[in-house]
C-alpha cells in the first residue's frame, strides 16, 4: 500500500524539481558565460584596479606590492611621466583658439538642441555633459599637443589612429563595397582578394610593411631614388611614420568594413533602387535616398566594432618604429606594455585605466549618438 | 651528497662530449630543459647544437626565443609569478643582480668549480670574475664576450685621405669625408657612418660609449654612471651634451633612416659594403668575413673605441684637456674608456626548476661553453657569440678556417684584447633595475632628442630626473652601495 505512495511522492518530487530547474534554466545557462566573464574580465580588472593604486617590488621569494594610492595616476598625468601620456604643450595663437572655439561651439549647439527639443532626462544630460566636456577635453589636448611647440603623447596619437584611420577605413571600405556590389565581371575574384588582409596577423602586417617601406633594400627603394629622395626616410619624420602606421592600420582593417558594408549593401531594397533607375535618378540620388539609409545602422555598428578595436592598436607601432621616433608613434597600449616590460606594473596598470576610461566614453557616446538614432532612423 | 651526484651527472655528460653516443650512457634521458632567449642571433647556435646534445645525453633542449625588448620581463613574470614553465636562460649579465634579488638563480659556484671541461682558466677574467659573479658566486656561464669597437674600411679612408680616427671629433671628420661616396660600386652613394639608433632596442648602450670616454679617465672604479660619493647621475655637464651633439652630428652622416635601426640592420650594412665607420659589438668582424654576406672582405678593420682628449672635472662639470695626471691611462694623448657593455651573453638556472632539469640545464651550458663548441662558434657570424676565451683571441686554425687574413685578425682581436685589458674599462650598469635606467629614462630621453622631440638642455634634463627619481624610489643609499661595489670603487 505504500509503494503507490511513493511513487506518487516521487513523481511529485520530481515534477517539482524539475519545475524548478524550468524555472531557474535561464539563469544556469546563463551562469558559465557569467565564470568565463568574471574570470577572464572583471577579475583581471579589480586586480588591475589594485595594480593601479601600487608600487610593485622584487623581493626574495616573490614580489611586494605597496599601497600608494594615486600617485601612478598622478605621475601620468601632471608628474614626470606627463610628456608620455598627454605629450607636451604648445603655444596658443590663433588657429588653435579658432579650432577649440568652434569645437566647444558645436558641443554648445548640440546640448542646446537636445534641451529645447524637448524631453531631456537627469541620465540624458550628465551622459551628455559628460561626453562633452570629454571631447572637450581631448580637442583641447590634441590642438594644445599639435600647435607650434607641442608635442603629442600616446594619448593624441592613439586617438589620431582611432578617429583619421577608422574615418579612412569606413571610406575605402564602403568604396569598395558599394564597386563590388555593382554587377560586374569577376566581383567574387575582388571581394577574396580584398579580403585577404584581414587573414593576416597584424605581427605579420607590421613586418611586411616595414620591409615594404624600407628605404635601403625594400621594393619601393629604386622608384623613391629615382624621384631623387633617397635621403629621405619616413622613419625618422614624426608625421611621415604616423602616417606610416595608419596606411599599415589601413591595409589590414579596410576589408573588414568593406565585407560587412557589402553584405548591407546588398540587402539594400532592390526593388526601390530598380524604381529610382526607372525614373531617372542619378547614382548619387539612389545613394542618398535608397543605400545609405538602407546601410546606415550596419554602417553605425561596424564603424562602433572598429572603434573599440582601434583604440588597442599595438602590434604595427611596435614592430614598425618601436614607437619612435622619439614617442611619435608609440599608442596607448605600446605605452602600457612598455611600462609593463620594465617592471612598471603600477604606471602600466594606470595607463590601462586611462585607456578604458576614454575608450569607453568615447564608445558609448557613439553608440547613444549614433548607431541608437540610426537604428531608429531604419525603424 | 646531493651535490655529489648532480656533479656525477655532469660529469658524465661532459665526458659524453668527446665520446660516441650510446643509448645506456645517456644520463637525461627523458627530460627536457625549456631554455629561453632571445629571437635571431644567441638563438642560433643553441638552436643549432641543441640536437646534438640531446644525441649525447639524452636531454631534449626547447628553446624558448623572444624579442631583445621582451626577454627580461619574460624571465622575471615567469620566475617571479612562480609559473616556473622556464627552467633555464641565456641573457644579459646585467639583470642577474634583479634575478638574485628574489631568489630565483640557482648558485652555480659548485658546478662550475668541479667541471674541469669548460676550462674557467681559459675564460677571459672580467668574464670569469664579473660577468659571471655576484657577490663571490656564480650565477651565469659565460657563453659570449661583449665589446663595443669601432669597425671601418680601410680602402674607403685610404681613398679619401683619412686616418683610422681616434677620438670621435676624427670620427665625425672621416665621417663627413666619406659620406655619399659609392663605397660597393652599386653606383649609388653610401654612409659615412652606422650606428644603431633605434627606441626600444639595443641602442642606448651607444651614448655611454661616447660619454664614457669623457666622464671616466682614472681607472674602471672611477665609475662613469653616477658620482661615487652621492649617486648624482653623471649628466648634467659638458661630457654629456658633447655627446648628445655627436650622436646628433653623426646622424647627418648615417642612413636616412638610422633612425630606425638597431644592430640587426647595421650589422648587415656595413657588410655588404655602405658604411665607411661603424660601432658595435663584436659581431661585425664576424660576419664581414663570411663570404656568403660580405662584400667587404680584406677591406674592413677595428679598432677600439674612439676617445677624447678632454675629459669632465666631475666638480665644475667642464671639460679639461688630459694630463697625465687626469688621464693616466691616456694613449698618445686621448683617453679611451673600452665599454663592456651588456657584459656578454650567459647561460643561468631557474633555482626552482627539478634537480633532473637542473642537471641536464647545466651539462647543456657547459657543452657549449667548452672549447670544442664555443672556438667554432665564435668565428661565425649569425651566433651572436664573440671571442671571450684566451684560446680563441690569438690567430689560429679556428680563424683561418672561418677566411679571416692575419692582417684582419691582428686587429679584430687586437681590438677585443685591448679593450679586455684596459685598466679604464667602462663596466655596465649593475644596480637594481639598472634596466629602468638604461632602457627607459635613458632610451627614451636620448631617442627623443635625436628625433627633435626635445632639445639638448631638456634630454640632460630628462636623464638626470629620471635617475634622480628612480634612486629615491629604489632607495639612493642602497643603490649607492650597489654601484660602488659592482665597480670596486673605494
Amino acid at each position: 500500500m505504500t509503494a503507490p505512495v511513493d511513487t506518487t511522492m516521487e513523481a511529485a518530487h520530481g515534477q517539482g524539481w524539475a519545475e524548478r530547474l524550468d524555472r531557474r534554466s535561464g539563469g544556469i545557462m546563463v551562469l558559465p558565460a557569467v565564470i568565463v566573464l568574471l574570470c577572464f574580465a572583471i577579475f583581471p580588472l579589480i586586480i588591475s584596479a589594485y595594480l593601479a593604486l601600487s608600487r610593485f617590488a622584487l623581493a626574495p621569494g616573490g614580489f611586494t606590492l605597496k599601497f600608494i594610492g594615486l600617485t601612478n595616476f598622478r605621475k601620468v598625468l601632471v608628474g614626470s611621466q606627463q610628456y608620455h601620456l598627454l605629450g607636451q604643450f604648445g603655444a596658443f595663437g590663433l588657429v588653435q583658439w579658432l579650432s577649440v572655439g568652434l569645437v566647444a561651439a558645436g558641443l554648445l549647439v548640440l546640448l542646446g538642441r537636445y534641451f529645447t527639443r524637448g524631453g531631456p532626462t537627469v541620465l540624458g544630460t550628465v551622459g551628455r555633459v559628460l561626453a562633452a566636456a570629454v571631447a572637450m577635453g581631448l580637442t583641447m589636448l590634441a590642438v594644445a599637443t599639435v600647435a607650434p611647440g607641442g608635442v603629442p603623447g600616446t594619448v593624441v596619437n592613439t586617438l589620431l589612429y582611432v578617429v583619421v584611420g577608422v574615418f579612412v577605413q569606413f571610406a575605402l571600405g564602403l568604396g569598395l563595397a558599394l564597386l563590388c556590389g555593382q554587377p560586374i565581371r569577376g566581383r567574387n575574384f575582388f571581394r577574396v582578394v580584398f579580403f585577404i588582409p584581414l587573414m593576416v596577423t597584424p605581427v605579420g602586417i607590421a613586418y611586411t610593411f616595414r620591409m615594404l617601406a624600407d628605404m635601403q633594400k625594400g621594393p619601393f627603394a629604386p622608384l623613391v631614388r629615382a624621384f631623387g629622395v633617397g635621403e629621405w626616410s619616413w622613419a625618422t619624420e614624426a608625421w611621415s611614420a604616423r602616417l606610416m602606421v595608419l596606411i599599415g592600420d589601413t591595409w589590414q582593417w579596410t576589408p573588414f568594413m568593406f565585407i560587412v558594408l557589402l553584405a548591407a549593401v546588398e540587402n539594400q531594397p532592390r526593388d526601390q533602387v530598380e524604381a529610382a533607375q526607372l525614373d531617372g535618378a542619378s547614382g548619387f540620388q539612389i545613394f542618398r535616398d535608397i543605400t545609405w539609409p538602407a546601410i546606415a545602422p550596419v554602417a553605425a555598428t561596424v564603424v562602433l566594432i572598429r572603434l573599440i578595436e582601434a583604440f588597442k592598436i599595438i602590434d604595427l607601432p611596435n614592430v614598425l618604429t618601436g614607437g619612435g621616433p622619439g614617442l611619435a608613434t608609440e599608442s596607448m597600449t605600446l605605452h602600457s606594455f612598455i611600462s609593463w616590460r620594465t617592471q612598471d606594473l603600477g604606471s602600466s596598470a594606470a595607463v590601462g585605466y586611462m585607456l578604458l576610461f576614454i575608450s569607453t566614453i568615447v564608445c558609448v557616446s557613439f553608440f547613444n549618438f549614433v548607431v541608437r538614432p540610426a537604428r531608429r532612423f531604419e525603424a | 651528497m646531493k651535490i655529489r651526484s648532480l656533479l656525477a651527472g655532469v660529469s658524465a655528460i661532459c665526458a659524453l662530449a668527446g665520446a660516441p653516443a650510446q643509448a645506456q650512457d645517456k644520463p637525461f634521458a627523458g627530460v627536457t630543459v625549456n631554455v629561453i632567449t632571445q629571437t635571431g642571433a644567441i638563438q642560433e647556435p643553441l638552436q643549432r647544437r641543441a640536437p646534438d646534445f640531446e644525441a649525447l645525453s639524452g636531454a631534449k633542449i626547447n628553446i624558448i626565443a623572444v624579442p631583445f625588448s621582451d626577454l627580461y620581463q619574460k624571465i622575471l613574470t615567469d620566475w617571479a609569478s612562480g609559473t616556473n614553465s622556464v627552467d633555464a636562460a641565456v641573457f644579459a649579465p646585467q639583470w642577474m643582480v634583479d634575478y638574485i634579488a628574489g631568489g630565483y638563480l640557482d648558485d652555480l659556484t659548485p658546478r662550475v668549480d668541479a667541471d674541469k671541461d669548460i676550462q674557467q682558466d681559459d675564460v677571459g677574467a672580467f668574464f670569469r670574475d664579473f660577468s659571471e659573479k655576484y657577490n663571490g658566486k656564480t650565477y651565469m656561464i659565460t657563453l659570449d664576450g661583449d665589446f663595443h669597437m669601432m669597425y671601418y674600411r680601410k680602402d674607403i679612408l685610404d681613398a679619401a685621405g683619412q686616418k683610422v680616427p681616434t677620438t670621435w671629433d676624427e670620427y665625425l671628420e672621416v665621417a663627413k669625408a666619406t659620406h655619399g661616396k659609392d663605397m660597393n660600386g652599386d653606383g649609388t652613394p653610401d654612409f659615412g657612418s652606422c650606428i644603431a639608433k633605434k627606441r626600444n632596442a639595443q641602442s642606448y648602450w651607444f651614448v655611454t660609449d661616447v660619454v664614457g670616454s669623457m666622464t671616466q679617465s682614472k681607472g674602471t672604479n672611477q665609475g662613469t654612471f653616477f658620482n661615487t660619493k652621492d649617486m648624482t647621475p653623471l649628466v648634467n655637464n659638458d661630457a654629456f651634451r658633447k655627446a648628445l651633439d655627436f650622436l646628433s652630428e653623426s646622424t647627418k652622416y648615417g642612413p636616412p633612416d638610422e633612425l630606425n635601426l638597431d644592430v640587426s640592420d647595421t650589422r648587415p650594412l656595413f657588410a655588404s659594403g655602405r658604411c665607411a665607420l661603424n660601432l658595435d659589438w663584436g659581431d661585425v668582424g664576424t660576419i664581414s668575413i663570411d663570404p656568403a654576406q660580405s662584400k667587404v672582405m680584406g677591406k674592413w678593420g677595428a679598432a677600439v673605441m674612439p676617445g677624447a682628449k678632454e675629459v669632465l672635472n666631475w666638480d665644475t662639470g667642464k671639460l679639461e684637456a688630459c694630463s697625465a695626471e687626469i688621464c693616466p691611462h691616456a694613449v698618445d694623448g686621448v683617453n679611451h674608456a673600452p665599454f663592456a657593455a651588456f657584459g656578454g651573453w650567459g647561460g643561468g638556472i631557474n633555482a626552482a626548476a627539478d634537480p633532473k632539469v637542473k642537471d641536464a640545464a647545466y651539462a647543456f651550458f657547459s657543452y657549449m661553453t667548452q672549447p670544442a663548441q664555443s672556438n667554432a662558434d665564435v668565428t661565425v657570424g649569425g651566433t651572436g657569440f664573440n671571442p671571450y676565451r684566451a684560446s680563441q683571441l690569438s690567430y689560429s686554425d679556428l680563424w683561418k678556417k672561418a677566411n679571416m687574413s692575419e692582417e684582419e685578425a691582428k686587429v679584430y682581436l687586437g681590438a677585443i684584447n685591448a679593450s679586455m685589458s684596459s685598466p679604464n674599462m667602462i663596466l655596465d650598469l649593475r644596480i637594481p633595475q639598472n634596466q629602468k635606467y638604461q632602457q627607459v629614462v635613458l632610451d627614451e630621453a636620448v631617442s627623443r632628442f635625436l628625433a627633435g622631440e626635445i632639445d639638448k638642455e631638456a634630454t640632460v634634463k630628462a636623464v638626470e630626473d629620471g635617475w634622480n627619481e628612480l634612486n629615491d624610489e629604489i632607495g639612493k643609499d642602497e643603490q649607492l652601495q650597489f654601484y660602488n661595489a659592482t665597480i670596486g670603487a673605494k
